[in-house]
């Protein structure tokens, strides 16, 4: 095993043995970005002083005997849109391409506090809107297992930096899809907590109601071991739940018995290719066969989520994106006067932000918010109580991702309502704001993988780690995010 | 053909205003962070980045502006809302740090209150529809009159995210004078609960008038005018009377009010129309997903009830019945509840009620005005003036002279024994010393001595203040007189 391609808690006995130091780690991973990064473009800042520094900060820890953090010395990324002092801190945006803000979003500091090097910020769709990072006013981020293919979005830098071992996790947002669907194309773990287990504060908002941060990593463990940094109340936002968060990783255990599978059919319908129907039915037979149970059940409301999740995001987020006018902080256009100078600012903005903040600022007028913001939330209300009710039956659902494995870059889709319905499976969970966890089940004809997704109720975040490890010490014991590749080298063709 | 002469009926119109006043909190943080709310402070020294709506900040509400807010309900009458929940306004304006405002649209924290006062001796009721929290945005500084015309502006975000209250009447005031003396009112009940300090000139207290006109006994509600820009009482009173003509004369032509927002030129007297209301922007208000609906706990309200105090009402009451003042002192002493205190702390230590509040209602409140001073900055203390009152009660000093005392009082908190003694003011009581500028004058005066003598003593009085002349106001009147009759006047 290569060092990169460790994961955290393989590092951590390593780093806790003192084979090899935090600091000849994190060298060794700027060196991969340095030679891996201009192929894939996962990074668009990289922090290499300030992760040294904090890298030998931990060797000098652990030298003294200290008890550390288990997380200390163990680099990763973040995406683009959590806020980071002193760190440049874009959102995939002209808009704030020089701006270098003068705080730590909460999981920054949390993640600082224990001792653990931050590599740089990771390449996302511009504010977190696409859903192939294509959208990124910088650069694109390409799949690190076919350069042709998109990494999958917003979050794909993050996504591809863990897939590439261009480090060991990476924090991404997912407002209705963004964590989970790159982490299928990519290959990796990844998961959205419960809204408001995770802290929003300096996370650079896209839709409020519906962002969440959560971590990429390369097996289920260790999304639990970043899960147990980041999650737990926070007194700056008054989104996030009371109390403190449960030890996520003393729950793991492989335990099929008892576990009861529910597989909504409204998420296996014709729009979700035979072979990932497939492999997600696999997934839900070889748990079956370690002695869970698994039935088919029913969310009557899902055909009513994308449309309600596209009210809610537009709406929101044009609202969020409004301060974006060149008067405090980011890039100032030039105009003749301050009404002009703003425009001319916000016009920096991409074509996808606008249409969206066009949608939004529509839907927000006088006569039309009833009809469409507040009947959208009634959806929600509805969607929840489906889940609730599934609930009632099983402990966890199991479902695609995505509808297919990675699609090309550059793809043109042929209708806006195309590349939404790619959401289906993901958006519902972020309406209900569920916990939901995306990791590899299988690869597809074109040597690709294939997303599965565990969902589980409100703070059921310790159940869906659970139920996904138990499937990946079932399937993929050496971690689902890299041993579905089996040796599959990282693509720098670039074509 | 006969001709008629037509007689064109002049219509009555009934004045009809509503009023919105925006009134900062006097809350010490800010009301999403912890940043200071003091007047005042360099531009941008208290600003954070969630109030300078900084990418990735999220707003915590302080429930101490949720108290206040609750506070100014309870003492207009309000009933409180069992949750509140607040929404996003959204404009471009560079002093609004988020482009949206966040505040209450549809769940206001107070509904349905009111304010009662007298007015040319009738009691008055004002409805108040509701009062709902804000946020303030920051201060614009043109280099230039306006912001269009200026070569650059600049912004202090000081003032954004200082909590805000807006309290909205009813359509209930009938005149322009009735929405000043409604405001004073309503600024004073305000001061009481210390919600807020009220201060128009720096801005903390602003308002806005909506005045329409329709025919006497109509009910059907004519074409309002909204009024901005209204910086005193006087103000507000000015405009809506320049409206109440200017919309007379419309209607008495035939014509329609338009509705629209008028802007109050102070130096020329008039409104200026801005825009009118179809212009208007929309909002596009939405609920705040930021900060999830406050429950507003019954029993909190209660104890928030159980700290309000005395309000001007209730203490014009009781100084008419415990002091046995005149309404009018009442009313005039309690405007301002540090008045009132002062008043009280006064009576304790000296008694009289009623020339107490002569006092104070004369030569401490006009010195107050004059030097634009607020109570707590005065030094003259109760002690002080009852040590004075009493000076001219022993006949130590005059009643004239005890104004002069007073005003270096007021000025410098000296001690009025120590201001008589130092400029040499006591009255003078010696017999002697009198009887010989008594002697002096009427050698002087021969023609009125005369007068007195022949029986007219009208005149007794003139040389009473030639006397007091001559001694610099300093002679005992009493005294003085006593020596004059014995001189002139047999027995
Ligand atoms: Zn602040």
């Amino acid at each position: 095993m290569e060092l990169h391609d460790l994961t955290v808690r393989e590092l951590r006995q390593r780093l806790a043995a003192k084979e090899v130091s935090s600091a000849e780690v994190t060298e060794h991973v700027l060196r991969r970005i340095e030679q891996l990064d201009p192929h894939v473009g996962a990074y668009l800042t990289v922090t290499a002083d300030q992760a040294l520094a904090a890298a030998k900060a931990a060797d000098e820890a652990r030298a003294r005997g200290e008890a550390v953090h288990p997380l200390a010395g163990v680099p990763g990324g973040l995406k683009d849109n959590i806020v980071t002092e002193g760190v440049r801190t874009t959102a995939g945006s002209r808009v704030l391409e020089n701006w270098t803000p003068p705080y730590d979003a909460t999981v920054v500091r949390r993640l600082k506090d224990a001792g653990v090097p931050v590599l740089g910020k990771t390449n996302m769709d511009e504010f977190a809107m696409g859903s192939s990072t294509e959208t990124s006013a910088f650069k694109k981020t390409r799949n690190p297992w076919d350069a042709g293919r998109a990494p999958g979005g917003s979050s794909g830098g993050s996504a591809a930096a863990v897939a590439a071992g261009m480090g060991y996790w990476a924090l991404g947002s997912d407002t209705g899809g963004s964590i989970r669907q790159p982490a299928a194309f990519c290959g990796v773990v990844g998961m959205k907590p419960t809204y408001g287990l995770v802290s929003r504060f300096g996370l650079i908002a896209m839709a409020s109601s519906l962002d969440q941060i959560g971590p990429f990593t390369r097996d289920v463990a260790d999304a639990a071991e970043l899960l147990n940094v980041i999650a737990g109340h926070d007194p700056k936002d008054s989104t996030s739940a009371p109390g403190r968060a449960p030890d996520f990783t003393a729950a793991l255990k492989a335990e099929a018995k008892g576990l009861r599978i529910g597989l909504p059919k409204e998420y296996f319908t014709e729009g979700i290719s035979a072979e990932v129907q497939a492999a997600v039915r696999q997934a839900a037979a070889e748990l079956e066969r370690a002695g869970a149970t698994v039935e088919e059940v029913s969310l009557p409301h899902a055909e009513y989520a994308l449309g309600a999740y596209y009210m809610i995001v537009s709406a929101e987020s044009s609202s969020n994106l409004g301060r974006y006018d060149g008067v405090r902080y980011g890039r100032r256009e030039a105009g003749a006067d301050v009404p002009a100078m703003m425009t001319a600012t916000r016009a920096l903005l991409g074509s996808e932000v606008k249409r969206r903040i066009v949608l939004g600022t529509f839907v927000r007028g006088k006569e039309r918010l009833p009809e469409y913001y507040m009947r959208a939330a009634r959806v929600r209300t509805l969607l929840r109580r489906d889940f609730e009710q599934a609930f009632e039956k099983v402990d966890v659902l199991l479902t695609p991702v995505t509808p297919t494995t990675a699609f090309p870059l550059g793809r043109r889709v042929r209708s806006q309502m195309e590349a939404y319905a790619a959401d289906i499976c993901t958006v519902a969970v972020n309406l209900a704001g569920l916990p939901a966890l995306s990791m590899p089940c299988g690869v597809g004809a074109d040597g690709l993988p294939i997303g599965l997704q565990f969902i589980g109720p409100a703070f059921g975040d310790a159940q869906v780690l659970q139920a996904a490890y138990t499937y990946e010490q079932l399937a993929w014991p050496e971690g689902a995010g890299r041993a579905w590749r089996a040796g599959k080298e990282v693509d720098v063709d670039g074509h | 053909m006969a001709t008629e002469t037509m007689v064109k009926p002049v219509t009555e119109y009934e004045v009809v205003i509503g009023l919105e006043i925006h009134a900062e909190l006097l809350t010490d943080a800010k009301v999403w962070c912890g940043c200071s709310t003091k007047f005042g402070a360099e531009p941008n020294t208290q600003v954070c980045p969630v109030c300078m709506g900084l990418p990735g900040t999220l707003p915590v509400l302080n429930r101490e502006a949720v108290a206040y807010a609750i506070k100014a309900g309870l003492a207009l009458n309000c009933s409180i809302a069992p949750e509140a929940r607040f929404d996003r306004k959204h404009y471009f304006y560079p002093d609004l740090p988020k482009a949206y405002q966040i505040t209450q649209n549809d769940h206001p924290l107070c509904r349905r209150g009111y304010v009662e006062f007298e007015l040319g001796g009738e009691t008055r009721r004002v409805g108040i529809h509701h009062i709902h929290l804000e946020e303030e945005a920051g201060k614009l500084m043109h280099a230039g009159d306006r912001l269009m015309e200026a070569e650059y502006s600049l912004i202090d975000y000081n003032r954004a995210g200082i909590p805000l209250i807006e309290i909205v009447t009813e359509p209930d005031i009938r005149s322009p004078e009735e929405a000043r003396v409604f405001l004073e009112n309503l600024k004073s009940i305000l001061e009481y609960t210390r919600v807020s300090d009220c201060r128009m000139e720096q801005g903390s207290l602003r308002v806005d008038a909506n005045i329409s006109l329709r025919p006497k006994g109509s009910t059907k509600f004519g074409n309002k005018a909204e009024i901005k820009n209204l910086n005193s009482f006087r103000a507000v009173q000015r405009a809506l009377e320049y409206e109440v003509r200017r919309q007379t004369e419309i209607l008495q032509r035939g014509e329609e009010v338009a509705a629209e927002t008028r802007h109050w030129d102070e130096t020329k007297g008039v409104t200026v129309a801005m825009r009118t209301k179809d212009e208007e922007d929309d909002y596009r208000y939405s609920p705040e997903p930021d900060i999830p609906p406050f429950e507003v706990d019954p029993a909190w309200v209660e104890r928030l009830r159980a700290q309000l105090p005395e309000l001007p009402r209730e203490k014009q009451q009781r100084f008419v019945e415990q002091y046995e003042l005149p309404a009018y002192d009442a009313g005039v002493l309690t405007a301002d509840a540090k008045v009132a205190d002062f008043f009280e702390a006064c009576v304790a230590a000296y008694g009289k009620p009623k020339i107490v509040s002569n006092w104070l209602m004369g030569e401490f409140l006009r010195l107050l005005r004059e030097d634009g001073a607020e109570v707590q900055d005065v030094p003259l203390t109760p002690e002080g003036l009852a040590e004075l009152l009493t000076l001219v009660d022993r006949g130590v000093i005059s009643g004239s002279i005890g104004k002069e005392v007073f005003e270096d009082m007021f000025r410098t908190g000296k001690s009025a024994a120590a201001i008589v003694k130092e400029r040499g003011l006591e009255q003078i009581s010696d017999e002697g010393e009198l009887a010989a500028v008594v002697d002096q004058v009427i050698a002087e005066n021969e023609d009125a001595a005369a007068k007195v003598r022949a029986g007219e003593m009208k005149t007794i009085g003139f040389l009473v203040g030639q006397v007091m002349q001559k001694t610099r106001g300093k002679a005992n009147p009493k005294l003085v007189n006593e020596l004059l009759r014995a001189r002139l006047v047999q027995e």
